[in-house]
């Protein structure tokens, strides 16, 4: 079966360091993160990546109101990259735009602050909000977004974990090419600085990232890295298929060249490095290239002591020494982990590579972990490369589901 | 309390859960659903406002006491005097 192909036209997001994607990058290459220091219910100062685009940029203060945060960033994601994708929305058949937005999870924050809320009332359930179950309702940030939108075709959210903006893709492409959708709005987002619970279960599980300068606490690869830096934010992109791109004289951002997803199917949270490499070669192979055809691997690194270890042992495993034009970088040493919004908003970091031939670095390495010393790690400064055609992005996730997508260069 | 202090009341609440509305210039006399945007939602947040902020109950079969300013007046008026002991 021939399977269409399917390009990128237009990105939209949130980040803690840029709400467009040219600031994003400028930023990525200067070296300028953006993790701040915020008060977290019940647990006081705490680390977080925290985004300041303007809600009400396409909300009303009604809809900011009552709607999630997730909902907001998914709405302000949507218009922001529909917008960049050059389509004119209003000609658009709304019945053939799908939405399928990635979410490690749904609901925390909602439920948290209404049990915060009843705290006040001596627990008196009469006071739970009538908005509870449209707020925590899994599917609650593509409904958000498919209600701004007047979108009537499927909108609805795709939950694997830390995987989940690259879900958000992959399940698009495969969409489009089975001709359910004409267009597809699609990527992650992550709310999840603002529930408590995330920030206490991962200091349960000694995996909450601690620095005195917040710029510095999230540092994949640094030998004294301690832990994740949580994180909001997201990014979605518009694919097409591509011979309507062409037919529009869309902008092409790349397209995609390959994917795979597996799961390790070996414990709740410890990643496995074998079932990771597994699903790295596997969608090399699908997009029908070698590993040292590849010439960006963004890592999914998050930052802490074993993990980072594992992927760097995946990744080994299968560029090992034979890739000379295989870069390797990671983008949460900016940004922090945003969760959902992961995958997609550090493929969209890259994405102007194509273009600028640099690859930005990730920072806050003062003292790279021998056991992360791959080659072809971009450290601290950006490197000017002689060629970027492909694009592979990592994210991985909790219960073990792995994620590759690979973006090739365009070329008609 | 004043009807026109209930109303006053009314009009915060509707402030708050309709944050985009201009308040201005409403009708008392005309349903308050055919001068803004108000959902069926929204009229749940004025009933859950009142509860919360003065610990006024509107149950359901009183809903449609709550459509314009003037019948949220004529309602909520004596609901409120006699939480303070006024008849």
């Amino acid at each position: 079966m021939k399977l269409s192909r399917i390009v990128i036209t237009g990105v939209g997001l949130t980040a803690p360091n840029g709400n467009s994607l040219s600031e994003f990058r400028a930023n990525l290459l200067a070296g300028v993160a953006g993790v701040q220091r915020r008060e977290i219910r019940y647990m006081g100062t705490q680390l977080a990546g925290v985004c300041d685009y303007n809600s009400l940029k396409h909300q009303t203060k009604k809809e900011v109101r009552v709607g999630t945060r997730a909902g907001s960033i998914s709405i302000y994601c949507a218009r922001e990259a529909l917008a960049d994708s050059g389509l004119i929305w209003e000609a658009v058949a709304k019945d053939r735009v799908g939405i399928y937005i990635g979410c490690t999870e749904h609901g925390n924050v909602e439920t948290e602050n209404e049990i915060y809320n009843i705290s006040k009332f001596n627990y008196d359930t009469k006071f739970w909000s009538h908005y509870h179950n449209p707020r925590t309702v899994a599917n609650n940030p593509a409904g958000e977004a498919s209600l701004n939108l007047g979108v009537t075709g499927p909108a609805y959210t795709i939950g694997a974990a830390c995987a989940a903006g690259n879900m958000g893709l992959i399940h698009a492409t495969q969409m489009l090419r089975l001709g359910e959708v004409d267009l597809a709005i699609c990527g992650g987002v992550s709310e999840s600085i603002h529930t408590f619970g995330i920030f206490a279960g991962f200091k349960s599980q000694n995996a909450l990232a601690t620095h005195a300068d917040p710029l510095k606490a999230s540092r994949p690869f640094d030998k004294a890295r301690n832990g994740i830096v949580i994180s909001e934010g997201g990014a979605l992109h518009t694919l097409e298929r591509l011979d309507d791109a062409q037919a529009r004289g869309a902008k092409i951002y790349g397209e995609i060249a390959g994917y795979h997803v597996n799961s390790d199917a070996s414990d709740y949270v410890l990643p496995n490095p074998a079932r990771q490499a597994e699903c790295v070669r596997a969608a090399i192979s699908r997009a029908g290239l070698v590993p040292r055809d590849i010439h960006i691997v963004n890592t999914h690194a998050t930052a802490t002591p074993l993990g980072d270890i594992q992927e760097c042992e995946a990744i080994r495993a299968v560029f090992g020494e034979g890739c000379p034009d295989t870069s390797i970088n990671n983008t949460k040493g900016y940004i922090g982990h945003c969760m959902g919004a992961a995958g997609a908003l550090e493929l969209a970091g890259n994405l102007p590579s194509f273009d600028d031939l640099i690859v930005h670095p990730t920072i806050n390495v003062d003292d790279l972990d021998p056991l992360c010393a791959l080659p072809g790690l971009v450290l601290n400064q950006p490197r000017a490369v002689a060629k970027v055609d492909t694009i592979l992005n990592n994210s991985f996730g909790m219960l073990g589901i792995n994620s590759a997508l690979i973006v090739k260069r365009f070329v008609p | 309390m004043t009807k026109d202090e209930c109303k006053q009341v009314v009009l915060d609440i509707i402030a708050d859960i309709a944050p985009d509305e201009d308040l201005s210039n409403v009708k008392p006399e005309v349903r308050l659903r055919d001068q803004m945007q108000l959902d069926s939602m929204d009229f749940l947040d004025i009933v859950m406002e009142l509860r919360k902020r003065h610990g006024i109950e509107v149950p359901e079969k009183d809903y449609q006491q709550l459509a314009s300013l003037d019948s949220c007046a004529e309602y909520l008026t004596p609901k409120f005097d006699a939480l303070t002991g006024k008849s």
